[in-house]
């Protein structure tokens, strides 16, 4: 992150996608700026993940497109998911891995992966094999292989949907560690407590259509549209 | 009765005659899983995560080529190696080498195409992590390899029951020559014909003991794998 241009701002415009000729995600834009962190709030099926890997990458739009500031974009992002994706070796290997993939020379590799291992207060386990972790420790571990990249970028797609209480707590600290270690946190939620635990701005998204881009003090005090408001206020609908 | 009384006696005398069948039914197929694998490892991964016309055609042949009739093959091979054949010229019919060469043939097939369906597995699972961190395709190969890795040993010991207890092909290309390419499967063939049934049976008590063997192995490494991936407090090493 020594590099002068950002790979900021993101901008997303028409985006659409299609499964099969139905509809997931239709005319979604949206600007994303350095600050956040960005929360995509709404209920199941809104298409909040789906928005989040079209912006990744890991999926092509059907229509519109996603432009990013800066050429290699592609290396300055990370993504975790929410069942936490684990190479069948060591927790340490797994962060190594990652990072060779980045084209880090070896003897740095080990450096970068102790300290995210040591900041997500994994080093204990760091030669446990990684799947034989708990839940809660692998998505911190996901969440330190994440953070050894010192990505510009990070997607979260909901990053704790899968965990208990203990365990969310857990990883909410580190996730609020990586932004204020100066990474872009963009994540996606349907569990508005933690929305506002986390957010400067919200999108929300329904039925695969953006509905309102606010900041949280206005979205969740007065939200521009009916919809949200049904949801901030818990009265859901489909 | 007496026939098994006396093959369980040649078997417990270390036999000489016995033991140079086994050793070389043993370096034949192993060899021939062995090269097998160096090729069906890669195209099976490969075929796992490259998307190309015909791959779907490919898949199908493969997969259908894993009950390959075994004589096929060893026809295949003879007339390849034979004389006049495009081969001849290696010299290689009615020895171990053409036994070796046909096996890998009759192995290479089954080992792609579980090759291939564990490997599509794998990436099922990991492939958009591994996109993610930027890992293209090609480079995610060795990775699903290595993280496939109790998978692939079953899948060779599959490939290897499958070479071992065969006979159509190595009889072929082999001829079941005493001390130069007699197998098991082929002296068992020949004494039964010749009605020695002595030896047919205590080759036959090997055989069988060898698919225990394999099948005992691949049970253990499927076990330690899923003691692998239970947490276990306080292992850390």
């Amino acid at each position: 992150m020594t590099d002068q241009s950002s790979a900021l701002p993101l901008r997303v415009e028409s985006l659409g996608y299609d499964v099969g000729g139905e509809v997931l995600l239709d005319d979604v834009s949206f600007v994303l700026e350095e600050g956040g962190p960005t929360v995509l709030l709404g209920p199941n099926g809104a298409g909040k993940s789906l928005t989040l890997r079209l912006c990744h990458g890991l999926i092509a739009p059907t229509r519109g497109q996603v432009t990013w500031s800066a050429p290699d974009a592609q290396q300055r992002q990370a993504m975790v998911f929410q069942r936490p994706v684990m190479l069948r070796r060591s927790a340490l290997a797994n962060v190594t891995y990652a990072l060779g993939a980045r084209g880090i020379d070896r003897k740095e590799r080990r450096e970068r992966a102790m300290q995210a291992l040591e900041s997500a207060g994994l080093a204990r386990v760091a030669h446990r094999s990684a799947r034989a972790l708990s839940g809660g420790e692998q998505q911190r571990l996901a969440l330190a292989r994440a953070w050894a990249l010192e990505p510009e970028v990070l997607f979260l797609d909901e990053p704790t949907a899968s965990l208990d209480p203990a365990a969310t707590l857990e990883v909410e600290k580190i996730v609020r560690a990586i932004g204020a270690a100066g990474t872009r946190i963009v994540m996606t939620t349907h569990d508005l407590a933690q929305a506002k635990r986390f957010a400067t701005d919200v999108i929300f998204l329904h039925g695969g259509r953006l509905v309102e881009h606010t900041p949280a003090e206005q979205f969740f005090v007065e939200p521009a549209t009916e919809d949200a408001r049904a949801f901030v206020q818990g009265n859901l609908f489909w | 009765m007496d026939s098994l009384a006396a093959a369980w006696r040649l078997l417990l005398s270390f036999d000489p005659d016995l033991i140079e069948i086994v050793g070389l039914s043993l370096r034949v197929s192993l060899m021939a899983v062995f090269l097998a694998a160096l090729v069906a490892l890669p195209v099976g991964a490969a075929l796992a995560l490259h998307r190309f016309p015909g791959r779907r055609a490919v898949i199908i042949l493969l997969d259908a080529f894993m009950g390959l009739p075994p004589v096929v093959v060893g026809l295949v091979v003879y007339m390849a190696l034979a004389h006049q054949g495009p081969l001849g010229g290696l010299g290689w019919l009615f020895t171990p080498r053409a036994m070796i060469l046909a096996q890998m043939l009759l192995v290479l097939p089954i080992l792609a195409a579980l090759t291939r369906q564990s490997i599509a597995d794998e990436w099922e699972v990991v492939g958009e992590q591994l996109r993610s961190f930027g890992v293209s395709r090609m480079r995610a190969i060795p990775t699903l390899l290595w993280d496939g890795r109790y998978r692939l040993v079953t899948t060779l010991l599959a490939g290897f029951g499958r070479a071992i207890a065969e006979v159509g092909a190595v009889l072929i290309v082999g001829g079941n020559i005493a001390h130069v390419t007699r197998v098991m499967t082929t002296a068992i063939t020949l004494e039964t014909s010749k009605g020695d049934l002595t030896l047919a049976l205590g080759l036959g008590i090997v055989l069988i003991l060898l698919a225990i063997a394999v099948n005992a192995l691949a049970h253990a490494i499927r076990y330690a794998e899923q003691r692998l991936a239970k947490p276990a407090p306080g292992v850390g090493r």
